[in-house]
This record gives C-alpha cells, sequence and structure tokens, in this order.
C-alpha cells in the first residue's frame, strides 16, 4: 500500500467554527458599565459629640411623600432650582471658617456669593441637610441628589478654571489616565476648597 | 499577435483564506469585552433613575450589588431587595456584604463598592434602611446606579 504524503489538513471549516464561537458570544455579551452617584457613608461610631451648627450654616431640603420639596421650611421649590439654591448657599461666604490648629478663621476669598451674613459662612462650613420621607420616590431622591452634586461640581469647576485654567473632570481625567501627584494635588485642594458636607437626617416616618 | 490576445476569463473567485483571521478577531474582541450576567433577576425589569453627575465604576471585581425592586409576582406588594440569586430581608444585608468580603483579599476590603440597583418608584425608606445597614458594617463606600441623563424622566 503507497504510503500517502502528509496532505495539508482543511482549514475550510474554520471559519464555521470561529463563526459558531463568535455568534455565542454576540448573544452573551452585555457591554453596559455600571454608573451612578457615588456617596462616601458617614461612619458609625458610638460617641458622636454634638456638634453644633448655626441655624445659618445649613440649608434645609425636606422632601414629602408626594415629592414636594421644601427649601428653609418655607420656599417650596422644583428640583431645577435646587442647584442655584444650593450653589448661592455654599457660595455665600459670608464670614470666616472654622479655626484649624490654633489659627483664626479666613475669610472666603474665592467665593463669588452675595456675602450675605444671615446665609453660611464659608463653603467649609455649609451643610446640607436633606431629609426625605419614607414614601419619597427614588427617584425624586436621585435627583435632588444629582442637583446637590451638580452644584458642588460647578463650583470647584469654577476655581479650577479659575486656578489651573483646567476643568475639574478635565483634572479628574488627567489625574485617571496618568495619576499623577501634582495633579492629585489640586483635586485634593480643589476637594477642600468645597467639600462635600450632606447630612442626611432620620427620614419622616 | 498572440502574445497580446486576451484570454477570456472570468473573474478571479474572491480569496476566503482572510475569512477566518477576521472572523477570529471579531470573536477575540467579543471574547475579551463580554461579562457573563451573573445574577437572573428575581425581581421586574428595574427601571433605573437618570443622572448627569455620575460616576463610573472601575473595577468591577470590588463591586457588590443590590438589587431593589418590585416583586415579578404582582400579588406581593412593596420593595424587594434581591442579591445573588435570593430575594433577601433588609436585615441580611451585612451578612451579604460579609460574605463579598470573604472572597476578596483583605487589601482590597476597603476599596469595596456596594453598588445600589433601584428602580425609580421605589420607596426611599427601603433605601435608607439598606444605607443604615451598611453603615453598621461600615462598608461606606455607595453607588446609586442610574441610566441616562434626562434627569426629568426620574418623577
Amino acid at each position: 500500500m503507497a504510503r500517502r504524503e502528509n496532505s495539508e489538513i482543511n482549514a475550510g471549516s474554520m471559519a464555521d467554527i470561529a463563526f459558531l464561537l463568535l455568534i455565542f458570544f454576540l448573544v452573551t455579551t452585555t457591554m453596559d458599565v455600571d454608573s451612578g452617584i457615588s456617596r462616601k457613608l458617614p461612619e458609625k461610631s458610638e460617641d458622636t459629640p454634638d456638634v453644633v451648627i448655626k441655624e445659618k450654616n445649613v440649608l434645609d431640603i425636606v422632601v414629602n411623600r408626594n415629592n414636594q420639596i421644601l427649601v428653609e421650611g418655607d420656599q417650596q421649590v422644583q428640583v431645577t432650582d435646587i442647584k442655584r439654591i444650593a450653589m448661592d448657599f455654599i457660595d455665600n461666604g459670608g464670614g470666616l471658617s472654622a479655626s484649624k490648629d490654633g489659627k483664626p478663621g479666613e475669610p472666603c476669598d474665592y467665593c463669588k456669593g452675595a456675602k450675605d451674613p444671615s446665609s453660611s459662612d464659608h463653603p467649609s462650613k455649609a451643610v446640607i441637610s436633606l431629609q426625605s420621607d419614607r414614601g419619597t420616590t427614588y427617584g425624586m431622591y436621585i435627583a435632588i441628589q444629582n442637583e446637590i452634586e451638580a452644584a458642588y461640581n460647578e463650583l470647584r469647576n469654577r476655581l479650577a478654571l479659575q486656578k489651573y485654567k483646567r476643568s475639574y473632570k478635565d483634572l479628574l481625567r488627567d489625574y485617571k489616565d496618568n495619576g499623577s501627584k501634582k495633579t492629585k494635588e489640586k483635586i485634593d485642594f480643589l476637594k477642600e476648597s468645597y467639600p462635600q458636607i450632606i447630612s442626611e437626617p432620620e427620614p419622616i416616618k | 499577435m498572440s502574445k497580446f490576445k486576451k484570454k477570456k476569463k472570468g473573474l478571479p473567485a474572491i480569496s476566503t483564506a482572510s475569512l477566518p483571521d477576521i472572523v477570529f478577531m471579531l470573536l477575540f474582541f467579543f471574547m475579551v469585552s463580554t461579562t457573563m450576567r451573573e445574577t437572573d433577576l428575581l425581581l421586574q425589569p428595574i427601571n433605573f433613575p437618570s443622572a448627569t453627575e455620575v460616576k463610573k465604576l472601575e473595577h468591577k471585581s470590588l463591586v457588590s450589588t443590590i438589587y431593589v425592586g418590585k416583586s415579578k409576582d404582582a400579588r406581593i406588594s412593596g420593595d424587594k431587595i434581591q442579591v445573588n440569586d435570593k430575594i433577601i430581608d433588609v436585615k441580611d444585608i451585612p451578612s451579604f456584604i460579609f460574605s463579598e468580603r470573604a472572597l476578596r483579599k483583605e487589601e482590597e476590603v476597603k476599596y469595596m463598592t456596594t453598588s445600589i440597583k433601584a428602580d425609580k418608584e421605589a420607596n426611599v425608606g427601603t433605601i435608607l434602611d439598606i444605607k443604615e445597614q451598611l453603615r453598621d458594617i461600615n462598608a461606606l463606600k455607595v453607588s446609586f446606579s442610574t441610566k441616562g441623563t434626562n434627569v426629568r424622566s426620574n418623577y
């Protein structure tokens, strides 16, 4: 019997096999990225000292179960108004910052607010309190959180453009891309200038 | 002149030899980018709220997900909480987080994020209960999952 020469393997069906696998992965694939509003919850500790915060340093936002919003106890507003109200409140700069390490407080030199003495003293003192009802819908809650976040982001962005000639978003992206220390310092400075202080008291039952 | 006589010839067949290469390239792309769906949702499809100020969740392996929504069974009312493949009670959330932590390296635990995927019709009370449970066990990084940017559709 004549020995056959080693004939080449027929690769014609390779494409079919690959197509089969391809279609399988096409069907099973999901490419959704999980994105959302990120929050850091406050730590829980037993011996939290009672902090006295002046009434004027707190922006009171209350949402009831009918998704109606009340700001400072007397003003019913729409969701879209919250950003402006929050910005005016945070950026007011009517007084001095808290004294740190024995140094006396300083006035807010980067604030562009109305400097109203009856509103917040300093961004580092301004607290936004968001009280919701147990029956408020989650969509509303997210919308308000989004507005508050937007207020902080816009203020940080303004300061970033003024100081570094670069938007806050770009700085964050830069840091993610190369992670340089300098960028981190800039971001930290912006965050410190306009720190997010959001308090969420117990919901209305 | 026979040298220049044109031969009547049909179009040559297109070579399909590189077809497997192209297909394999696509195949590898999808293999790399694919994530298998791990959980079967026992709830009604979630209608995510929208937001503009969002952050992408990096490091998918460090994210534990909690779903909140209505049960598929229309007779059961109220918000239900699902983790992995089970509907659980709010009080069981700590044990879920602990079991998630046990799967990760110790130094990674502090970077773990809890992603709350809740329906926009859910009650804030449920969400706040979950947050309270997470605070109790020091799982402080939370992300409220959203889709789209049309904030008006939220309410």
